[in-house]
């Protein structure tokens, strides 16, 4: 929702030209600047598409710096040097990492037996069927909260949906906010499937939405990852393809610091690159838009957690000289207060 | 505390309803007046002629002929009226005493709108009396009777319970007790069922729903600023930094001690709240058998007597030499009998679950009415990176001495044959995807480690290296064979598993008939498994191979790998899971075929 909040309430073709204008005056280093940070970002996302990479990246959380100090082995331990157990050489990772050639068979022992057919086999379909082979879902409103803008309010709200089971789900992600007068301004949505590839990481395929007043809908195809880094950072990255060659980047970081049970700190951090710009959209290219905030929140229940935050939002190169030429604001710290809540 | 209604909502004469030996917790609301009466029929039978304890326990039923009426029925253990999986409208179900080498008849009816079953757990029996639905049976569908009927061919204490859906939870577990053929080589003056659960207002599959969502919901004690800044206070800031590293890095947290807490439990005594405070009543001086058996779903308890020693006699219905300690961890599926000679005196007994969020609590008294002062629950410890990474000993870059020997496979070792299990760690290649979030390397294989908050508490607590079944083994034939199963999970998406495969898309285990194999247990994560094998002896070993104790539930501990013989002496299909009844929902079950 950080995406172009503030937005030029006309139109016209007047506006139209002044941005035009707004985008030949901006110095070429703006540019580069902006054109390399919009690379950087790319490599991260298609890095994280690739499974095989994520994994690597996870697997990076190795042994090699533990520490030593913390080994209580408490249990009185009798096992001696020889009695180390042998491994596999080239298997030393805790997490992540491929599998090796000789790595063994988790059918091995079955002897052509299955859950429905071999000796002592009830007939019929099988019965048992337990929560691996469950449908779950859940619905998080992770911000929904009134945003103090200057001149006038806005609601804004944050959510994901997903139904499924542990390793393919439909997830659903939309943001947007609503005017004062509870006309939607603007809305980005996503529909994906979510396909777990490593411990901690889902690849995500599908459609993104952006409607909004006054301005045309834009469809995007979506590819992306989402999941949880080292050290707890929930992490989203998707990429989009639109018509006309549109090409655009969101990136997403959060991170919840418990300051007690139930008190939490959530660091949020949120960037829109675009590859091209829409003018109709108040959108240059390269970085248009980050938003950094901070939201302190009690969960009453875990289901259910008011908050208060800062968030501040800023608009980049092309982007930020539309916001200029338009007369709106380039750079916003905000009071926000809402609730996290899901089902 | 008040729970259930004082009298039942339709007075009937000569109705059990009416007997003054019912514990007033203990009776039927009517929700179906046919229904219900027709559920009481057999009840009426055996209530009556069975001795219903005045203590609170659960009603006993003796002979060989049983009948079972499985319904729901009203309680309230925390103020607010939930329905309950009942036998007999009775929470816990009632306790059964069979007699060793006698045929026994149980006739089960479902009173219920969904399907039921029940296992007879630890108990040897043709397979298709297991009562495993789409294992050993259809299951007991609405309005039908089952008859389940086996010679019982062993002694000791079990208990039963349903294997359908997630009723275990909801209350549907009961006491088995069967005496020996000849006389009990176990003397006591009195003897007491003390069955641990844990009761939750919630639906459970909307607990199992929770954690899915939230892995950590119930979770609150979880590492935060506040406990930070103590540790930089007390420790420094380097110190209080790295010790947060690992598992951060990991995304893996030292305070996962349950899945499950006290924030939607009520820990039970033989279906009594800590405040209801159920009371064993015996003569200063007696021998008082208490027959521990942990019915819980998602809980282990760590039992004690304060003031009392505890002379464990028996585990899994398996006489041992008797060992005395001060405090035992009970796993979920697992029974402990113990001895104990109380004075003239009040005890309470203390069962504080693994996670240190409640306890179950009763009493022994000399006298009924009487109460002893209940411990303050233990201050929960953290995993260490023992239960992270098992045997650091033997860690490469940390002991290079050992690396020759790792590196060039002891071969002489090798050829030992399997007179020892396999110390190779060999993790299955769905290990390496999203259903696992760790894989033990250097796994720990010693059994004389009490577990996670109970190292160096000061007291004697029990351990597995304690514990020898007496008579040794039932087979003293070496293995034949080897199998290496590993115990996966990954707690961020809360998925649990056999070497990383769900049930769903596993294939059954097999083994041959009459075979003596050794099966390893490695533990890739960080909760401490139940596991239980229907129908088959587990026999633990020591990491020499040696025999240890007979079970049906081994408790394999964080980053541990222990080993077992089976004698696979029963044919047909057997259920073989994660008594963590969750995990077991999550997948962490196999079939195994015995042919």
């Amino acid at each position: 929702m950080s995406r172009h909040t503030e937005k030029s309430n006309t139109m016209s073709n007047t506006a139209t030209a002044i941005k035009t204008m707004a985008i030949k005056n901006i110095p070429v280093k703006t540019k580069m600047q902006t054109l390399l940070l919009s690379l950087a970002m790319l490599i991260f996302v298609l890095m994280s598409l690739n499974p095989a990479l994520a994994r690597a990246a996870a697997a990076s959380d190795s042994m090699q710096e533990m520490d030593h100090s913390q080994m209580d082995m408490s249990g009185k331990k009798k096992t001696g040097d020889k009695d180390a157990m042998q491994m596999h050489s080239d298997d030393m990772q805790m997490q992540g990492g491929d599998a090796p050639a000789d790595a063994r068979d988790p059918h091995a022992y079955s002897d052509g037996q299955t859950l429905t057919s071999g000796d002592y086999a009830l007939p019929g379909p099988r019965i048992l069927k337990l929560a691996d082979e469950h449908n779950f879902y859940t619905l998080l409103f992770d911000r929904l909260e009134r945003v103090d803008n200057p001149g006038a309010n806005s609601t804004a709200y944050d959510m994901i949906a997903w139904f499924g089971r542990d390793y393919n789900r439909l997830v659903v992600k939309s943001e947007g906010d609503f005017a004062s007068s509870g006309k939607l301004e603007e809305a980005s949505t996503d529909v994906l499937w979510s396909r777990a590839m490593a411990t901690y990481w889902d690849a995500q395929l599908g459609m993104r939405y952006d409607n909004g007043a006054g301005v045309p809908g834009r469809s995007w195809l979506a590819a992306g990852v989402q999941g949880l880094a080292p050290y707890w950072f929930d992490i989203e990255a998707t990429a989009y393809v639109g018509n006309d060659s549109r090409t655009a980047v969101n990136v997403q970081a959060e991170y919840e610091l418990l300051i007690t049970q139930k008190l939490i700190l959530q660091p949020r951090i949120e960037a829109n690159i675009y590859g091209k710009s829409d003018l109709t959209r108040d959108l240059g290219n390269g970085l248009t838009d980050m938003a950094a905030g901070i939201r302190l929140r009690y969960e009453i229940k875990r289901e259910f957690a008011p908050y208060v935050g800062l968030e501040y939002a800023s608009k980049y190169g092309e982007t930020a000289n539309i916001a200029r030429a338009t007369g709106n604001l380039v750079s916003d710290t905000r009071l926000v207060a809402g609730v996290r809540f899901w089902y | 505390m008040k729970r259930f209604p004082k009298s039942p909502p339709q007075s009937r004469p000569n109705t059990p309803m009416q007997s003054p030996n019912l514990p007033r917790r203990r009776f039927l609301q009517g929700l179906a007046a046919g229904g219900l009466m027709l559920g009481l029929s057999p009840f009426a039978r055996q209530a009556l002629a069975g001795a219903a304890p005045s203590d609170g326990s659960a009603p006993i039923l003796r002979g060989t002929e049983f009948d079972l009426t499985i319904d729901e029925t009203p309680v309230n253990f925390t103020g607010k009226p939930r329905m309950a999986t009942t036998v007999n409208g009775s929470l816990p179900a009632p306790t059964l005493r069979w007699r060793e080498g006698d045929t026994v008849t149980l006739r089960v009816t479902n009173r219920m709108a969904v399907d039921t079953s029940i296992h007879w757990h630890g108990i040897l029996l043709p397979y298709q009396m297991d009562g495993v639905p789409g294992i050993s049976f259809p299951g007991i569908k609405p309005g039908e009777t089952f008859v389940y009927q086996f010679k019982v061919k062993q002694a000791g204490t079990y208990w039963y319970h349903s294997h359908s859906m997630l009723q275990e939870q909801t209350g549907l577990y009961g006491a088995i007790i069967i005496d020996p053929a000849d006389k009990d080589p176990i003397r006591s003056d009195r003897d007491y069922v003390v069955q641990l659960s844990d009761w939750s207002d919630e639906d459970p599959m909307r607990v199992l729903e929770k954690l899915k969502i939230q892995s950590d919901y119930f979770n609150f004690n979880q590492p935060n600023a506040i406990r930070f800044f103590e540790d930089v206070a007390d420790k420094g800031l380097s110190s209080a930094l790295s010790q947060r590293k690992m598992w951060n890095e990991m995304r893996m947290s030292p305070n996962d001690l349950a899945d499950v807490s006290a924030y939607t439990y009520t820990y039970l005594m033989n279906g009594n709240t800590p405040n209801a405070n159920w009371t064993g009543i015996f003569k200063p001086g007696e021998r008082v058998r208490l027959r521990f058996i942990n019915s819980g779903a998602m809980s282990f308890f760590d039992v004690r007597i304060p003031g009392l020693k505890m002379t464990v006699v028996q585990t899994d219905g398996q006489d041992v030499e008797p060992v005395t300690v001060d405090e035992l961890r009970i796993g979920v599926a697992e029974t402990y009998d113990v001895i104990v000679t109380p004075a003239d005196d009040v005890y309470t007994i203390f069962s504080q679950s693994m996670d240190r969020t409640g306890y179950a609590r009763g009493t022994l008294a000399a006298r009924a009415g009487q109460s002893a002062a209940i411990p303050a629950l233990d201050p929960p410890q953290p995993l260490t990176m023992a239960d992270m990474m098992g045997n650091m000993g033997g860690m490469s870059g940390m002991d290079h001495g050992s690396m020759g020997g790792m590196s060039g496979m002891d071969h002489s070792k090798m050829k030992m044959g399997l007179d020892k299990p396999g110390r190779e760690v060999r993790h299955a290649r769905t290990e390496y995807g999203p259903s696992t979030d760790m894989r033990v390397n250097t796994p720990r294989t010693n059994l004389d480690d009490p577990g996670v908050g109970l190292r160096n508490n000061g007291r004697r607590v029990l351990t597995y290296a304690d514990l020898h079944t007496i008579g040794g083994p039932v087979d003293s034939r070496g293995a034949e064979r080897e199998i290496e199963l590993h115990l996966t999970g990954n707690m961020e998406r809360y998925t649990w598993s056999f070497d990383g495969v769900e049930f769903g898309q596993s294939t059954p285990v097999h083994f041959r008939h009459g075979e003596h194999l050794r099966v390893i247990l490695h533990n890739d994560t960080m909760m401490t498994h139940p596991m239980h094998l229907h129908g088959l002896w587990s026999e633990l070993e020591t990491p020499e191979g040696d025999f240890q104790v007979r079970k049906h539930v081994i408790n394999v501990q964080p980053a541990q790998r222990i080993s077992f013989k089976v004698s696979a002496d029963a044919v047909g299909r057997w259920a073989w899971h994660c008594h963590l009844l969750l995990h077991m929902e999550a997948g962490m079950f196999r079939e195994v075929v015995v042919s």
